[in-house]
């Protein structure tokens, strides 16, 4: 007999004002008792609409069926069989507008807690496992995966499962992209992204990092020289955007890709730290996304008193996951919605003194559907702060495509690809992940990656 | 992990470290950088190239011991191993087709000017050398740049080696002697580059200088180095370090490149102590 409840088992969670000070996750993850409760609420539809939410299928009913009669590894195995990061997903993935957002359930009351279940699988799974992945039996091709964010890896897992030879180059010191560099500590714990690294290492994927591909080698240098049969790039959009308003370059300003690189990568949260970051008691982000949101809560922790979210529009149109604006309201973040900087104003040591802003009103809805922000005449004010953090989006970064003949992207930098395939507009050179799409979630890219992998399979095996 | 190869103390505080990096030596061009990392818990700080030997796989760089990345760096010896060491970065300094440069080095900078009159020099281009030391106990390559150059000014700021005075005063003479650059390229510290470009504007003669703000990842996805030039953002790590001196806005260059100077300074304070202690 199912769980009939309407709404989902609460995950428990680090009180507000003690998580508002600490990097600390904040979601705590469901125990055993809690995760059986919550599987049995899945009414395992015929229709399975949560499976098509999914950017990489999971067979959602199926795992939590194992989990609902507490066969946790079986669980695991469902899962892993289409996802090669599902710790991270559980996490950070939008469930809301996917596999949630398909959910029977969740017509009449609550979804069933996808994520919040695979997150319980995962972390079980690493927690206890005690069986090592097996190095598939090499097929002898090689390809080569440009970027180890959530795209690169999961087109590596995936070729690797079928007895590829893959190498992943990562311009960082350090793999995982976004995933180490971008979401903080508190929403993503890094030794978790680590645990799923070295997961795809015991499948035999190499992960070469310091490896800026467009400096020290090129794509065709891959190719031509290193054998590589196919290449995958998986880059991102890591360029970031800044407003052109006077005082931008003031100290103290910051791209949210600075900010959060300096806390997340380099650590300069810890008191030890060898990268500083500037100490702030008023800080302003800029932008309504995700970044933004884990920008301002980056601050508030490193210890700012007031954190203000300023965003040109209203707050439905937000495009930060709900669950994390929630969160960021509950610690302290203040919104100043329809309010836009025009001016960046310094202090006397030339460094930010504060910020003036215009409000705004919504009109007419524009190409993209929403209703764009318009300046409200004689509306000028000033907020005092000492930081301001630039969250306005990212585009790709040219390297790759100035470094690479013939390939073709967009205007704005975005790799052209075949959508069914990711095929670019060179022979055995494929592409996914926000390198083609700008700026989009870890799940897309995921998917993407996978459609990938599965394309360089059947190119490699035509060949 | 990157061995260094050598090691070697060029004055009290200035050392070079030739350091095994294959795939960067054989892309490297004068003019760029790379970004290391001494170990696991280090910062990501620039230094450009300066040397390469393509054959035997070397990367040769020079540092001052100026805070506590620096002096950590400087603390490994021959045999020992550098973490990160990534690059070639950013863009190569444009040589071709000069016919008679006026390289003009201050302090370690001048580690930085080498390489670009060397390659000048090997383009077969006349090259004037003019570098400046605070004073002789500080003199770098001085060898080195006397092999590259057609004509080498020695400036001091005590006259302890070569003439007294600033490096400006020199390529000024230069000029006023009739001297005719297609270019000056000048690298050393902001305030000598801002004056460089200032006397050339004078004269309207092209001036290239080198650029070293704060950088994080060197790749192009931070801004944390960007500068503004002929009233426009740019992001040293990938349109520069290479910039028109006469466009540079200097003043917010060396605004920007003080942010953290107190972090800096009680780091490099910290970092001494724990040698200190090592050494008792």
């Amino acid at each position: 007999m199912p769980n009939m409840s309407l709404k989902k088992n609460e995950m428990p969670v680090q009180d507000p004002q003690v998580r508002n000070k600490n990097f600390k996750e904040v979601a705590l993850g469901y125990t055993k008792e809690q995760a059986i409760d919550e599987a049995q609420r899945c009414l395992h539809c015929k229709t399975r609409n949560c499976v098509a939410g999914c950017p990489v299928r999971i067979d959602i009913p199926d795992f939590i069926k194992e989990v609902a009669e507490g066969n946790f590894e079986e669980a695991y195995q469902i899962i892993a069989k289409s996802s090669s990061l599902p710790a991270v997903c559980g996490r950070v993935c939008p469930q809301e507008s996917q596999c949630e957002g398909k959910c029977v359930r969740g017509i009449k009351g609550e979804p069933v807690g996808i994520g919040r279940l695979e997150r319980f699988v995962a972390d079980y799974h690493n927690e206890n496992a005690k069986e090592h992945a097996v190095k598939p039996q090499s097929n002898g091709h090689k390809v080569a995966i440009i970027g180890s964010g959530p795209s690169g890896l999961t087109c590596a897992g995936d070729l690797a499962k079928l007895g590829y030879e893959v190498t992943v180059f990562e311009a960082l010191h350090l793999a995982g992209g976004v995933l180490v560099y971008g979401i903080p500590e508190f929403r993503l714990p890094k030794s978790i992204v680590q645990k799923e690294i070295d997961g795809l290492k015991e499948l035999g994927v190499k992960v070469e990092t310091n490896m800026v591909i467009g400096k020290v080698l090129s794509i065709d240098e891959l190719k031509e020289e290193y054998g590589f049969e196919a290449v995958f790039i998986g880059s991102g959009a890591g360029l970031p955007k800044f407003m052109n308003i006077p005082g931008e370059n003031l100290k103290g300003v910051y791209s949210a890709n600075e900010f959060l690189t300096r806390v997340n990568l380099m650590k300069a949260y810890e008191e030890d730290a060898d990268t500083p970051i500037k100490q702030s008691k008023k800080v302003a982000v800029v932008g309504g996304g995700n970044v933004a949101m884990d920008a301002a809560r980056s601050a508030l922790r490193l210890g700012a008193e007031e954190v203000y979210i300023i965003y040109r529009r209203s707050r439905e149109e937000l495009p930060a996951r709900a669950e994390e604006v929630e969160h960021a309201e509950e610690e302290g973040i203040i919104f100043k919605f329809l309010t836009n900087p025009v001016e960046i104003l310094a202090d006397e040591n030339r460094f930010v003194g504060g910020i003036r802003c215009v409000e705004m009103e919504l009109g007419e809805p524009d190409a993209s559907g929403r209703r764009r922000p318009i300046v409200k005449e004689g509306s000028e004010f000033e907020i005092p702060v000492d930081c301001v953090i630039m969250a306005l989006g990212t585009s790709p970064n040219p390297l790759i495509k100035n470094t690479t003949e013939g390939l073709d992207t967009q205007k704005w930098g975005g790799i052209i690809v075949e959508e069914e395939t990711g095929l670019t507009s060179r022979e055995g050179i494929y592409a996914g992940g926000d390198a083609v799409t700008g700026a989009a979630t870890v799940i897309l890219a995921m998917g993407a990656g996978k459609t990938a992998a599965q394309a360089i399979d059947e190119y490699i095996k035509a060949k | 992990m990157y061995k260094i190869i050598k090691k070697i103390e060029l004055n009290p505080t200035v050392t070079r470290m030739d350091i095994e990096a294959p795939l960067v030596a054989k892309k490297a061009e004068p003019g760029q950088f790379i970004i290391l990392r001494t170990d696991e818990e280090g910062e990501r700080i620039p230094l450009t190239i300066a040397d390469y030997d393509r054959e035997a796989g070397i990367v040769t760089i020079i540092f001052q011991k100026v805070g506590a990345t620096t002096e950590k760096l400087g603390h490994l010896e021959e045999g020992e191993f550098i973490q990160d060491f990534v690059g070639p970065l950013g863009t190569a300094s444009e040589l071709e087709g000069l016919k008679k440069v006026a390289v003009v080095g201050g302090g370690v900078g001048s580690a930085i000017a080498y390489p670009i009159a060397k390659k000048l020099h090997g383009l077969g281009a006349e090259v004037h050398s003019i570098v400046g030391f605070r004073g002789k106990d500080l003199v770098i390559l001085e060898e080195d740049f006397d092999k590259v150059s057609d004509k080498f000014v020695r400036m001091s700021d005590d006259g302890t080696w070569g003439t007294k005075g600033l490096v400006t005063n020199a390529l000024k003479e230069l000029i006023e002697s009739g001297e005719k650059y297609d270019e000056v390229i000048a690298i050393g510290p902001l305030i000598m580059m801002k004056f460089v470009a200032a006397l050339t504007k004078e004269y309207g003669i092209k001036t290239v200088v080198s650029m070293n703000p704060i950088m994080v990842d060197g790749t192009g996805m931070c801004g944390g180095c960007r500068l503004t030039v002929g009233g426009e953002t740019k992001f040293a790590c990938v349109d520069g370090p290479d910039f028109d001196g006469h466009q540079v806005d200097f003043d917010e260059a060396m605004e920007r490149g003080s942010m953290y100077k107190p972090f800096e300074q009680h780091k490099r304070e910290e970092t001494c102590n724990l040698f200190a202690k090592e050494v008792q």
